[in-house]
């Protein structure tokens, strides 16, 4: 029984101070979130980089953001229940193919069933891989991600357009896209305007998510809260996690150890496959080779960024989506993420303090007037670089907050029932 | 001893027969001849111009191949060798490209900056590992990624020939000393005739003494006996005096120091410079499969860097006969998948041949334990993050 509770009484080991740890962990997202919009409008006003949290920057940040963040939430269910994947990558291709392909011959929303069944059935190969054979679970991951990106473009060229086709036409109909709140769109769209201190970021980053969004960002978006509910709230979420954390206790209280892997295992490839479904609807409107770009691996990163939980693994993925649109924006905007950066670092800094940790906060002190110098003494900040602050960012939350973090204690490793 | 032998072999035979199979089932649920197809490969992969680009195509893969399994056989699984290599070739080549040395030098030169700039971005992982106890699966992942940018960031403003030097992104020309040789000449003096309009690189004796040191240094020095015994069992040989922690680095330097030449071959022939067609993409990750498929072998993974060249170079003369060469690339993906199941799979029967072998001696019948061994070589395991 212990083994069974064990999951959620451990995580206790990362528990900040008593006052904050009562607030539920829902709204202590919704805390960092509004944090996080704080800081860009303080960065905003400092510097008079109106662009930085601007409608359409936003919106474009978490569009960049949703097929990590899907790959993310794939990585989540399968090493939950212990199973880890990097052939993510691969299950997203394959969302990316058979997406486009459903969205050619039949239409949208099949073209998104189509994708999510293209992913699951990679994830399929995966468990069988993994848990029926007992292969390694990285190197099934990666002789995935190989066949899958061979099966597309072998799947392209004998469908569209002759042997040396690398992309699928466009798809002619996409998902419609809708005003969630109409009425509020025009009073918003005002406060905007106006570039008040807080009032109108927030304006826009609602705006951002509610106007002219596409239906599958909404899907997508409520699969974060489903996924908490069912891996949390639900008995079967806890049994999926107990044999990420203990199989041979859930083995032994009855828990079905390998359908359950199967079934998490399916579940991932099934999200990354909408994450690669994403990246043709949103993006370029048809299957392209390379398209995916290494996502599948960045929503692993997230992932642990985000302590494998939900909330924190959109957090992760809204970085590196942030990031990621800086890349297009004029160089005042990017510019300003350096003063971005060092409130950041300030604020990390004061949450130390708070603490009492006073070496580390000494260290996110010195960072900050770093990033401070850095503002005052460049006028832009090197383009090639900006996409690649989140990864730095989770390496180094890696090495100095690995202690906080906790991944599920049976993940990786290959379980064979009695032990062969 | 025969018998174990057989299933050894089984594994891969039995890989490369299912392979064949699920392609032949592509082909025909997509309306061609599975028969086409094999007929091509068997009559124009042979052909000399084939064969030249199939050599020329496994030296890469050999050299990746090794730098991942110097990790396997230490139980880490260096996937950053995608981002060590692309790194390597743009510095060898910047730093090739501003030296003016005798030949043996310069090339000599450019090789052991390529060694080193490959081992320091190993080292991130290595100390990352060996200090933080940082998975270096992920690490490298966040590695991969940045070296894109790093490299893109260096060229873009230091590296880069003067755009009237040259219209297209990349570092000045390596002057001729510099480059490689081709093997024509050679091979023709000892009587093997190479098609005119092919040239045989170099780089596939690079690509030998590269598998000879890996022989010598893992099964022939003191330091590969540790570094296979900590792979095989860590407790046991920290035990016996091994430190772990040093094992850890410098298998993981090793490693990157190797991949940092798997992008050389076109840069010091052909192209003469770095620009972003000369190094291909993804040749760490298909190390990573060719390891898998020589089973770490100095010998296995040349046999499996030539398949996987020949598999590669066949595309043509199939694009050629108007059939989809991309089916190559998917007996390329069936082939490691299963072949890594099938090791999987002989391993247990031996495990289980091995202690019903032990219950059949033990006189007394005291039980030998029902664990089974840990799995030598193919199986790292990853390290909690």
């Amino acid at each position: 029984m212990t083994a069974l509770m064990s999951p959620a009484e451990t995580e206790g080991d990362a528990k900040p101070p008593a006052r904050f740890a009562e607030i539920p962990r829902w709204a202590r997202s919704v805390l960092y979130l509004a944090l996080g919009v704080g800081i860009l409008s303080l960065a905003r006003v400092l510097t008079g980089a109106g662009q930085l949290t601007a409608e359409n920057t936003l919106r474009s940040a978490l569009y960049l953001a949703l097929p990590i963040a899907l790959a993310g939430l794939g990585g989540l269910w399968s090493e939950r229940a212990g199973v880890v994947n990097i052939g993510l990558e691969g299950m997203m291709v394959l969302g990316t193919w058979f997406g486009a392909y459903g969205g050619i011959a039949y239409g949208p929303w099949q073209g998104v069933l189509l994708g999510v069944v293209g992913g699951a059935i990679g994830g399929l190969l995966h468990a069988i891989a993994t848990v029926v054979f007992g292969v390694d679970h990285i190197i099934s991951g990666v002789s995935i991600n190989l066949l899958a990106v061979g099966l597309c473009e072998f799947l392209t060229s004998v469908n569209w357009d002759g042997a040396s086709a690398r992309e699928s036409p466009t798809i002619p109909d996409t998902v419609a896209r809708v005003d969630l709140l109409p009425f509020l769109k025009d009073p918003l769209r005002d406060l905007a305007g106006q570039h008040r201190f807080f009032l109108s970021d927030l304006a826009n980053a609602i705006l951002s998510v509610t106007t002219n969004i596409s239906l599958l960002v909404l899907v997508a978006l409520a699969l974060f809260p489903l996924t908490y509910f069912i891996l949390w709230k639900t008995p079967f979420g806890l049994r999926l996690r107990s044999v990420g954390e203990d199989p041979d206790a859930a083995d032994s209280l009855g828990v079905p150890v390998y359908r359950m892997k199967f079934i998490a295992v399916m579940v991932s490839g099934a999200m990354s496959g909408l994450g690669g479904v994403v990246l043709v609807y949103l993006f370029s409107g048809k299957f392209q080779s390379q398209q995916t770009g290494g996502r599948g691996f960045i929503g692993l990163a997230a992932m642990i960024f985000g302590n494998w939980r939900p909330g924190g693994l959109l957090v992760g993925a809204g970085l590196f989506g942030f990031m990621d649109s800086m890349q297009s924006q004029v160089t005042e905007t990017s510019h300003a993420l350096l003063v971005g950066a060092a409130l950041v670092f300030l604020v990390t800094g004061l949450a130390c303090a708070y603490r009492r940790l006073w070496v580390s906060t000494a260290v996110f002190f010195v960072l900050a007037g770093a990033a401070a110098w850095w503002y005052q003494a460049t006028d832009e900040l090197p383009r090639e670089i900006i996409p690649y602050f989140p990864h730095v960012t989770t390496l180094l939350v890696l090495v100095f907050a690995s202690q906080r973090l906790r991944m599920p204690a049976a993940d990786g490793k290959v379980w064979r029932r009695g032990g062969r | 001893m025969i018998r174990r032998a057989t299933l050894a072999l089984a594994a891969p035979i039995l890989a490369i027969a299912v392979a064949m199979a699920f392609s032949a089932l592509m082909l025909a649920l997509t309306d061609y001849s599975a028969g086409d197809v094999l007929h091509v490969i068997f009559s124009k992969g042979f052909e000399r111009t084939n064969l030249v680009t199939t050599v020329n195509r496994a030296a890469p893969y050999y050299i990746s191949g090794v730098a991942v399994a110097i990790g396997f056989k230490m139980n880490l699984f260096n996937i950053g060798v995608e981002g060590q290599y692309k790194l390597a070739a743009l510095f060898a080549a910047a730093a090739a490209a501003a030296v003016e040395l005798p030949a043996p030098l310069h090339v000599l030169f450019t090789f052991a900056v390529a060694m080193a700039v490959g081992a320091a971005w190993a080292s991130i992982p290595a100390l990352l590992r060996a200090y933080r106890g940082v998975s270096e699966v992920i690490s490298s992942i966040m590695l991969n990624a940045t070296a894109l940018g790093f490299g893109a960031f260096f060229l873009q403003r230091w590296l880069r020939a003067p755009a009237s030097e040259s219209p297209v992104l990349g570092t000045k020309a390596i002057s001729p000393s510099g480059q490689l040789p081709t093997l024509n000449g050679l091979l023709g003096a000892i009587g093997i005739h190479v098609p005119d309009a092919t040239r045989v690189q170099s780089y596939i004796v690079v690509a030998a003494i590269v598998g000879v040191a890996y022989y010598l240094l893992i099964w022939r020095a003191r330091y590969g006996f540790d570094l296979r015994a900590t792979g095989s069992n860590a407790e046991a040989a920290t035990a016996s005096g091994v430190d772990a922690k040093r094992m850890v680095i410098t298998a993981m330097l090793l490693s990157g120091a190797i991949a940092g030449l798997i992008g050389l071959n076109n840069i010091m022939g052909p192209a003469a410079r770095y620009t972003d067609v000369s190094v291909v993409s993804g040749l760490g990750f298909t190390g990573i499969a060719i390891a898998l498929l020589g089973r770490n072998n100095p010998i296995g993974i040349a046999f499996a860097a030539l398949l996987w060249a020949f598999m590669d170079a066949v595309q043509t003369p199939l694009s050629n006969a108007d059939l989809p060469k991309q089916i190559t690339a998917i007996m390329q993906g069936i082939t490691v998948l299963s072949v890594v199941i099938a090791y999987e799979v002989v391993r247990r029967v031996s495990v289980r041949q091995e202690l019903a072998g032990l219950r059949h001696h033990s006189a007394d019948g005291a039980a030998p334990s029902a664990d089974p061994p840990p799995s030598t070589g193919t199986g790292p395991e990853v390290a909690p993050a």
